[in-house]
């Protein structure tokens, strides 16, 4: 089901988290929210789900106008940071719950048929039995998951789901998650703060600050051409490196601390003395590309495949270098290694993309 | 479970031995309701059940089951009605938005603070108006409003411990506010609700001063204002161990539901984090 957001406006106290936000998340969509800590992430999610009331705008699922119902009857599946299972219920008891408290309730049999159905869904089939508090982190996560899709919701809401697990089983739920939301079809909203999560499980990704949509594209696309300074530092890991300077002579970008390079040539007719800061990303340094830049190695973090380069350019100016493993450099060498200047980013002295 | 990491022997020894004379005194309580003594001496020397006549004899003290039937209602009432009440009003104040939350919170502390005796005179002349005077119900509407401050904070305090996420999940799950409250909310307190019970009821089993006081009539004489009376009229003459054996009956409830809710009980002091 397609959701909606139309001009929603949300206020805590009189002072607005959210103001005139637009927002459309296709049939059958996984969309992520990514943003810094209280930039209204939860609040949006939250609003949605109907536990916040919205104070301004519309909130549509498909075509009906969800802002004045209340929770109960919007029909919405959330799985919460901290899961928020029911202690006391038991796992069967705790995916079965959303199935015996709503208006029409299925028979004895069909709970039970659609119950086992979503447990073998999310692989908790020989769970059922337990407690939550004999669960592990991971298997906690998938009882979560099935107790908000077992009604079959128009939404599914998953609010930082991942936060509460170890590195290696964030890495599996990631994908156990988009699985699920791809053969159940739903129509689904993931909130988080981490980019790889965000890229690496949804079909588009909406870049959030202070309480506005700042880009919505496929991540990719996103990557690649982001729209702003913001959007381009908060995507990729390692981080991009952003030079502030201005536009010099026959094309080229020049730096008070002393680096030079040319400008890409889609941008070599800017006229001169025009304050602008490129964006490098690690792989663009060190691997080809039509312009050098030399400096001094002054940190190097292997990471197992690959390696990661500090090189000071220029007296306080480091660039980031990410490369295949290599011994022949250390900290203290001296390197002249390519730019890629063609796909070097640039942004105006307001941060937005040029 | 904390792991000890310093000899415990020195503090039980401590402990016992300051409880001594506390222990050789209740030792003796026991043991002087079925024995008879020698007069001027301390060591019994014969066995009797001769001081527990008084379960069956009513011309003994007068009768006792009775005052321990309106003990019983006293202690019962006051548990039905503390336990009502503080479960939906703490749960209205833990999560609810009400208006005047703080003042009513304030309130509650300070009621619970508030010395109930410095009432009594007020009460006395509300009960006399109402005509409640010299009622049991008087008697329990008073100790329950008296009683309710401290089940509500905590009740409260139980409440506050269970995450706000439960709640949310279960109104998302589709399940009425109420659904919420008593299929997801309330078995989280169950704790806190046990040990409040037992103990709303031991408070009432144990109240001396507003029965006697607001109702001294003798058909609603309870149990401690009855072995009060016992020593006060004079009835017994010198016989101490029908006195101990009286005593003894009164206490008999309370040492059994300390005995069979004692780890639960703790949980009230606890602050309801575990269970
Ligand atoms: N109940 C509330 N009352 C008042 N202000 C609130 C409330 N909830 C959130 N806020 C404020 O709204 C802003 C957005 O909060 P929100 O929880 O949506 O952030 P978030 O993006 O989810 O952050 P995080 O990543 O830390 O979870 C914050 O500035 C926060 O202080
Ligand atoms: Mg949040």
């Amino acid at each position: 089901m397609q959701l909606h957001l139309d001009n929603f406006t949300k206020r805590f106290d009189g002072t607005a988290v959210i103001e005139n936000l637009d927002l459309t998340v296709n049939d059958g969509e996984m969309l992520a929210l990514l943003g810094p800590s209280g930039c209204g992430k939860s609040t949006t999610l939250l609003s949605i789900a109907g536990i916040y009331r919205a104070d301004g705008g519309r909130i549509l699922f498909g075509d009906r106008d969800v802002s004045n119902l209340p929770s109960q009857r919007r029909n919405v599946g959330v799985v919460f940071q901290n899961y928020a299972l029911y202690p006391h219920m038991s796992v069967e008891e705790n995916i079965a719950f959303p199935l015996t408290v709503g208006k029409k309730r299925p028979s004895a049999e069909e709970v039970t048929r659609r119950v086992r159905e979503t447990a073998e869904l999310v692989h908790i089939e020989e769970l059922m039995a337990r407690k939550p508090a004999q669960l592990s982190g991971g298997q906690q996560q998938r009882v979560a998951l099935a107790r908000a899709i077992v009604r079959r919701p128009d939404v599914l809401l998953l609010d930082e789901p991942l936060a509460n697990l170890d590195a290696k089983l964030r890495l599996e739920m990631r994908s156990e998650i988009r699985r699920i939301q791809l053969e159940t079809g739903i129509t689904a909203i993931l909130v988080t703060h981490d980019q790889v999560e965000a890229m690496s499980m949804c079909d588009r990704v909406a870049i959030m600050n202070k309480g506005e949509i700042l880009q919505i594209d496929a991540p990719t696309q996103m990557y690649r051409a982001p729209a702003s300074r913001f959007v381009a530092g908060f995507l990729g890991n390692p981080p991009i490196v952003f030079l502030d300077g201005q536009t010099g002579p026959a094309g080229r970008f020049e730096m008070a601390e002393g680096l030079s390079l040319p400008l890409p040539s889609r941008l070599a007719g800017m006229p001169e003395g025009q304050p602008i800061a490129l964006g490098l990303r690690p792989e663009h340094y060190g691997a080809g590309g039509g312009a050098s830049a030399a400096g001094r190695v002054v940190f190097v973090e292997p990471q197992g495949r690959e390696m990661l380069f500090d090189v000071e350019a220029a007296p306080g100016i480091v660039l980031r270098s990410i490369q295949p493993v290599r011994d022949d450099v250390g900290i203290g060498d001296r390197v002249d290694w390519p730019v890629d200047t063609e796909r070097l980013l640039a942004f105006d002295s307001e941060g937005r993309t040029l | 479970m904390m792991t000890r990491n310093f000899s415990t022997l020195p503090l039980v020894a401590l402990l016992t031995l300051v409880s001594l004379p506390l222990m050789v005194m209740y030792g003796f309580l026991i043991l002087d309701t079925v024995t008879d003594a020698p007069p001027g001496e301390l060591w019994p020397d014969r066995f009797t059940l001769e001081h527990w006549r008084f379960l069956f004899d009513t011309s003994v003290v007068g009768n006792v089951w009775q005052a321990a039937g309106n003990s019983l209602i006293l202690a019962l009432s006051m548990m039905v009605i503390v336990l009502s009440l503080s479960t939906t009003a703490a749960y209205a104040i833990s999560r609810l938005h009400l208006p005047y939350r703080r003042l009513f919170l304030g309130g509650i502390l300070v009621m619970h603070a508030f010395p109930a005796v410095t009432l009594l005179i007020g009460v006395f002349f509300v009960l006399n108006f109402t005509g409640l005077y010299n009622s049991m119900i008087g008697v329990i509407l008073v100790k329950g409003a008296l009683m309710l401050p401290f089940g509500i904070w905590i009740m409260k305090g139980f409440y506050d411990a269970v995450p706000w996420e439960i709640e949310m999940a279960g109104v998302q799950d589709g399940a009425s506010r109420f659904t919420v409250w008593r299929r997801l909310i309330l078995p989280q307190v169950k704790p806190g609700l046990v040990a409040l019970g037992v103990f709303s009821f031991l408070d009432g089993w144990g109240e001396y001063l507003l029965p006697r006081i607001l109702a001294p009539g003798s058909e609603m004489t309870v149990l401690s204002v009855f072995l009060n009376e016992l020593i006060a009229g004079d009835q017994l003459g010198f016989d101490f161990n029908l006195f101990k054996s009286v005593g003894v009956f009164y206490t008999l409830p309370v040492v059994l539901l300390f005995i069979i809710f004692q780890d639960r009980l703790m949980n009230i002091f606890g602050g309801g984090t575990k269970g």
